[in-house]
């Protein structure tokens, strides 16, 4: 087993400006696909959503703080899951499954130490 | 040992390279699971092959001696490495996959070896790999080529191909892409990556992009013998069939796309003659096969076309209509500019050049075509045909801005020069 991150990237604009129908929309699909990730081979082990890169502050060389994300991107990394799964084809299966409506997501193995 | 022996062995072990180097690897990474050490076991069993095959004879079955050898090499490795070797990351597998001690056949070779070469090419061509990484592992891992080879192969230098290799067998073991043969339901999609590899080194090798000549033998012959394998093992897959087919049917004409002093000859002006008929025969009868399937995939429809051309007994015979017709089916399966690009150019044939030229006028801006110089190319045939000569010039001069190949180059400068000088 192996653990994945799945880092969310979407339009943050699409988010703002969304109706709450919509968003209740996007409540609902993470619920969903909560409850489909042991269905696939994996499990979840966390995950959080992210408040907007509007919130962000980025501290630069350790010392320079500047307002904003590190690096400006149309889509934003606004949210990420921690799963654990045997083999990166099962990684990418939840991959597909998660809901990014704006966007799209990106699974990267979590580093690990023996 | 007379120096006749030593040749025949050496010949007998590159011949053995050539067939049996992804069988003796794929079965050989089952045992090492890391790609590395599977590699080099399998380097120093052909080193072997030379010594022992001139003291005791080529065995009757070269592949499974190999592999034996591999085999036993990698467990002598992995016991050596002991500890050591728990701390590499680990190819991943089905929990099905036998132990090490229970792969080892004897030299008469009498079991069936497992084939593990599918595994071993989905592998190389896996989709969370980039195009490029699939194509070097492919010819790195399954056709058995040195990095230097497959550096030379795509014009980079080899510390350039050897970072792109190493990268991509990190990311496999890294982030666990599986050593297995997909499931029934992702198989059709991931042969179609293998498929777009073998198609990418047939066309890179069919018209090189830049160079002093116009094919390069050595991978048009490597695609050939991958599209072999894996109709070997997949028999009843459609796409491989018509991806072969269209291999067979293009390359059949080889030998005259080129005069005696290496001048481009287009089909127009090929010998059929001497186009290679056993080749075609093959082709044609793989087409048929293929196109059976529902809907057609796009390598049947292109290779249906290779064949109209294939067995047409002289260019003015050409069924261009039949040509136009199987274009619009593959427009359909397979939208893309270059489709319709090629669609254009037979409407031309069939209908006139003013048809094909307005075709071609309506791809003008296919963002997917700007900078592509066969459509300036065809542009620039179907305006000279038309008598319009200043337009042609223009679009010859855009076309020869666009290859790097010196045999194109030196066709559309001719064809320049036959236009004379503007008035």
């Amino acid at each position: 087993m192996a653990q994945y991150v799945i880092l969310i990237y979407e339009d943050e604009a699409a988010y703002a400006n969304a109706s709450p129908e919509v968003l209740g929309e996007v409540m609902k699909a993470h619920d969903d696909f909560t409850a489909q990730v042991p269905q696939h081979g994996a499990k979840l082990l966390g995950g959080e959503a992210l408040e907007p890169t509007g919130t962000a502050t980025s501290v630069r060389s350790g010392s320079e703080v500047t307002d904003g994300p590190f690096v400006e991107t149309k889509k934003a990394l606004g949210g990420y899951y921690l799963i654990e799964a045997p083999d990166l084809d099962t990684a990418l299966r939840i991959g597909r499954l998660c809901p990014a409506r704006f966007g799209g997501v990106e699974v990267r193995p979590v580093m690990t130490f023996d | 040992m007379t120096a006749a022996d030593t040749a025949a062995v050496a010949a007998a072990v590159a011949d053995a390279h050539r067939r049996e180097w992804a069988f003796v690897l794929a079965a050989t990474v089952r045992v090492t699971r890391d790609l590395d050490v599977a590699e080099e076991c399998v380097q120093d069993a052909f080193a072997a092959a030379l010594t022992d095959w001139h003291a005791r004879g080529v065995p009757a079955r070269p592949g499974a001696w190999l592999t034996t050898t591999a085999k036993r090499r990698a467990l002598n490795v992995l016991r050596h490495r002991g500890v050591e070797h728990q701390y590499l990351p680990l190819l991943v597998e089905d929990a099905t996959v036998p132990g090490p001690g229970d792969l080892l056949d004897d030299r008469s070779g009498g079991a069936e070896l497992p084939d593990d070469r599918l595994r071993l090419v989905v592998t190389c061509c896996h989709p969370a790999l980039d195009r490029s990484a699939q194509v070097a592992l492919t010819l790195r891992l399954v056709c058995g080529l040195s990095t230097a080879e497959v550096a030379r192969a795509f014009l980079v230098s080899e510390p350039t191909m050897a970072a792109r290799i190493t990268r991509a067998k990190k990311k496999i073991a890294v982030a666990r892409i599986p050593y297995r043969v997909p499931s029934a339901a992702e198989l059709p999609e991931r042969v179609d990556a293998v498929l777009s590899v073998v198609h990418l080194l047939f066309t890179t090798g069919h018209t090189t992009p830049a160079g002093e000549e116009l094919v390069r033998r050595d991978l048009v012959e490597r695609s050939v013998q991958l599209c072999r394998m894996l109709r070997g093992l997949l028999p009843q897959d459609p796409a491989v069939a018509g991806l072969l087919a269209l291999l067979l049917l293009t390359d059949a004409r080889r030998a005259t796309r080129t005069d005696a002093d290496g001048r481009l000859l287009l089909l127009e002006d090929q010998d059929r003659a001497r186009w290679d008929h056993r080749a075609i025969a093959e082709g044609a009868a793989l087409v048929r096969e293929a196109l059976r399937a529902r809907p057609p995939n796009r390598y049947a429809l292109q290779a249906a076309i290779a064949a109209v051309h294939a067995e047409s007994p002289t260019w003015d015979d050409t069924d261009w209509h039949e040509i136009v017709a199987l274009y619009d089916v593959l427009v359909d399966v397979w939208p893309s500019p270059v489709v319709a690009l090629n669609r254009a150019v037979a409407a031309g044939f069939a209908h006139g050049a003013a048809t094909g030229l307005a075709a071609l006028d309506a791809l003008a801006a296919e963002p997917q075509l700007a900078g592509y110089g066969y459509l300036p190319a065809a542009r620039a045939d179907f305006l000279r045909r038309l008598g319009r000569v200043d337009e042609a010039r223009l679009a010859y001069r855009e076309a020869l801005l666009l290859t790097e190949n010196s045999v194109e180059r030196d066709f559309l400068a001719g064809r320049l020069r036959e236009l004379g000088r503007p008035d």
